[in-house]
């Protein structure tokens, strides 16, 4: 059989490369569909001015220059972007952290282990949406459970969601119960990957827990751990759902939630309570948002692998 | 077969064709909405169009509030969408019609539009070239539900003045009921909220002057206005920053508060989540006792032609039929809402009430003018009112911000 097609193969060469092309083909239409096409598109809208819904003329960089420095939009971009870097922070110190010391702990195999895992991942399959709402029924000023349990020992109403203080770290708070078991499963992969001898090795050189941890544990999942860092650094600047139903289009109370995607969004798109669309500008901010995240990421991930090999 | 059989069998071919003929000569059209919950008022009168022209057949389609502007502009540029579509008014319009998407409204084609009132179809016109593109449907009224229940019980009476509305108000709190439900937790809601409490203040003139150049939102009597708003602020839930409008609705409705500051469109709404609801809607407090009662009126939208229909002629009609009183009677009776058409017979007395309210009612001020271009009017108040509420920035600062937000584009505006 094999024999045949290898026979096949030398007296009709291009047709192997016919049915690699005729397998790539609807793959590579779909991605140049939906998204190269629309990337490119954005691109392109980007260096226009929308009078309506249509553009009607090249105007070069104004759409950027309006978006980073013409007041309120700059305002409003800086104001976004901010949130975007404490989240991307916030995340990696909170969210990753907490992953590496659940990882850890599963990793020592514990009684009950296999029952935690389960738990800690079980909020990442419901969707984001769900996650929202539940959050913000959690965190309602009057009928909320977090309200409820905390009127037990005399702390008034407190809003959450609506004060401009702690409406972003509720949020995010809300993200890192949804996601807290994904980075957790990728870190404990890797510390699973981590050879037996060599940790053995270690205990019986008297290392406890903590030099474990930091010694040996965590130069060794440095694969892992750039993984997470990227998807989590990625997650950051796209992030979308969960302050959409939780905080709203506008990013409320008083922009102190919006993120560069809700202001993307609205900006493009309108919203039938403020105003108009406007794809020039919210192409612009599109562009920026892809070029910043694609280019950090490059950087971060040839920063990381050097780590990896050092490692 | 015999002749009788025969002839029956001629007969009943001969009445199908005649059937298949009139249904392939039946256009069928479609309109596009956001509201989804009146989906069967619609069809009932859209029951009554086709019952008047047997050759149209009207299909229903709506699409979620919140993202219903992408999907009709999206629909739009590829030229499809909806034949009749259901849009919202003055800058939302606006955008669509430079987009060349709608059809312009004559009355050669409309005729209806002569019984619309002037400042309906302001809404529906194009500012440019001073066309209507839109018929109008609604006009909403904005102002104060009284839980009549809740105030018999507490042996107050809804006040009318602003001094009233305080001491009610501090009676009412001692006796353990939320005055006012409203929080500030819905951004579009509060925008209506500084409209409902603040026309009062403000007065026909200070519209004439900041829509004539005169005067900006600097204007004292503007900032004095937002500061009242401060005062509202012991009288509101526990926590009001951080309540949704819709929770401020069950507070209302389940009697826990005895005012909320809301709008003519919920009043099917609550009506229809607890019909035993004894509720009055009034004008907001007014400045001083004698005063003009100034509740908050604006136009929502109205039905547009496509452009790129290819039934418009039927399209039209539909539209022509929608601005006739024969529709604007229906609609108000099905829909609680009060249609714009001149008279049109309003039997409910508390939508009657509403529309007498109207006759002295001040415009909604950022919706009519300033949501024409970017920044709106409507992005900057909603971003920074929550903040002057939570006192982080002073009334001073949002009438600043306003304003200078708006000269990006509003003439007017520009170097005061």
């Amino acid at each position: 059989m094999a024999e045949g097609w290898r026979h096949s193969e030398r007296a009709f060469p291009w047709r192997r490369s016919l049915w690699i092309a005729a397998l790539l083909t609807p793959a590579l239409l779909v991605m140049v569909l939906f998204v190269l096409w629309p990337l490119l598109s954005a691109f392109r809208f980007a260096f226009y001015e929308f009078n309506g819904l249509r553009p009607s003329g090249f105007i070069g960089l104004e759409n950027f220059r309006q978006v980073l420095f013409e007041k309120p939009y700059s305002d409003w971009t800086w104001n976004a972007f901010k949130h975007n870097v404490i989240a991307f922070l916030a995340l990696m110190l909170f969210e990753n952290g907490t992953a590496f010391l659940i990882a850890f702990a599963l990793l020592k195999a514990l009684p009950g282990h296999r029952i935690h895992q389960v738990i800690v991942f079980l909020p990442v399959v419901l969707s984001a949406v769900i996650v929202g709402f539940l959050w913000k029924l959690f965190l309602h000023p009057l009928f909320g459970l977090v309200n409820q349990l905390l009127g037990l020992v005399g702390i008034g109403a407190i809003p959450w969601l609506g004060n401009e203080n702690t409406a972003l770290g509720s949020i995010l708070f809300a993200n890192i119960w949804h996601w807290l078991g994904f980075p957790t499963l990728v870190l404990l992969a890797g510390m699973q990957r981590i050879s037996k001898d060599v940790l053995e090795a270690a205990r019986l050189d008297g290392a406890g827990d903590y030099a474990l941890m930091t010694k040996i544990v965590w130069p060794l999942i440095a694969p892992s751990v750039t993984i997470v860092t990227i998807l989590t650094f990625i997650g950051s600047f796209n992030w979308f759902e969960i302050p959409y139903v939780m905080a709203g289009l506008t990013g409320s109370p008083g922009g102190s939630t919006d993120v560069l995607g809700l202001y993307f969004y609205r900006t493009a798109f309108g919203s039938t309570t403020t105003g108009i669309q406007d794809f020039g500008q919210g192409s612009a901010l599109a562009v920026l948002m892809f070029v910043f995240v694609a280019g950090v990421t490059a950087i971060a991930l040839r920063y990381l692998r050097r780590r990896e090999i050092e490692q | 077969m015999s002749r009788r059989r025969i002839g029956l069998a001629l007969a009943a071919a001969s009445f199908a064709w005649g059937f298949a003929t009139s249904l392939a000569h039946a256009t069928d059209i479609s309109f596009w909405t956001w509201r989804q919950e009146d989906k069967a008022a619609y069809n009932e009168l859209f029951a009554d169009f086709t019952k008047a022209n047997p050759d149209i057949h009207v299909k229903f389609e709506s699409f979620p509030d919140e993202n219903y502007p992408t999907i009709v502009s999206t629909a739009l540029a590829g030229g499809k969408g909806g034949d009749v579509i259901h849009t919202h008014a003055y800058g939302w319009l606006e955008q669509f019609v430079k987009a060349g998407y709608f059809e312009p409204l004559d009355m050669a084609t409309v005729p209806s539009l002569a019984n619309q009132p002037a400042d309906a179809l302001v809404s529906g016109t194009y500012r440019a070239d001073k066309r209507v593109y839109s018929l109008p449907f609604a006009s909403q009224t904005l102002g104060l539900f009284i839980n009549k229940d809740v105030f018999a019980k507490a042996g107050l009476t809804p006040p009318t003045t602003w001094d009233e509305f305080i001491t009610v108000s501090k009676a009412m709190k001692e006796k353990g009921i939320y005055p006012l439900a409203n929080g500030m937790g819905t951004s579009w809601f509060n925008e209506m909220f500084v409209a409902i409490f603040t026309n009062p203040f403000l007065g026909q003139d200070f519209v004439s002057d900041l829509t004539s150049g005169k005067t900006t939102f600097k204007d004292p009597r503007y900032v004095a206005a937002l500061g009242k708003l401060l005062e509202l602020r012991p009288y509101m839930p526990e926590g009001f920053e951080g309540i949704d409008y819709e929770t401020a609705g069950q507070l209302f409705l389940s009697g826990k508060a005895a005012m909320l500051a809301g709008g003519s469109f919920d009043i099917a709404t609550y009506r229809s989540q607890n019909p035993a609801i004894n509720m009055d809607f009034v004008a907001p407090p007014l400045a001083k006792a004698g005063d003009t009662p100034q509740a908050t009126k604006f136009f929502d939208g109205g039905y547009a032609v496509n452009s790129k229909s290819a039934n418009k002629e039927a399209a039209l009609k539909l539209v022509k039929w929608m601005g006739t009183k024969e529709f604007g009677d229906k609609f108000s009776a099905l829909l609680g809402n009060i249609s714009p058409i001149k008279g049109v017979v309003i039997k409910d007395e508390l939508l009657s009430h509403v529309a007498k309210l109207n006759e002295t009612a001040m415009p909604h001020i950022n919706v009519v003018y300033f949501r024409f271009e970017k920044p709106t009017g409507s992005e900057l108040l909603q971003g920074d009112i929550t903040k002057m509420m939570s006192g982080s920035i002073t009334p001073d600062q949002l009438a600043a911000d306003l304003t200078d937000g708006l000269a990006k584009w509003y003439k007017p505006f520009q170097g005061k």
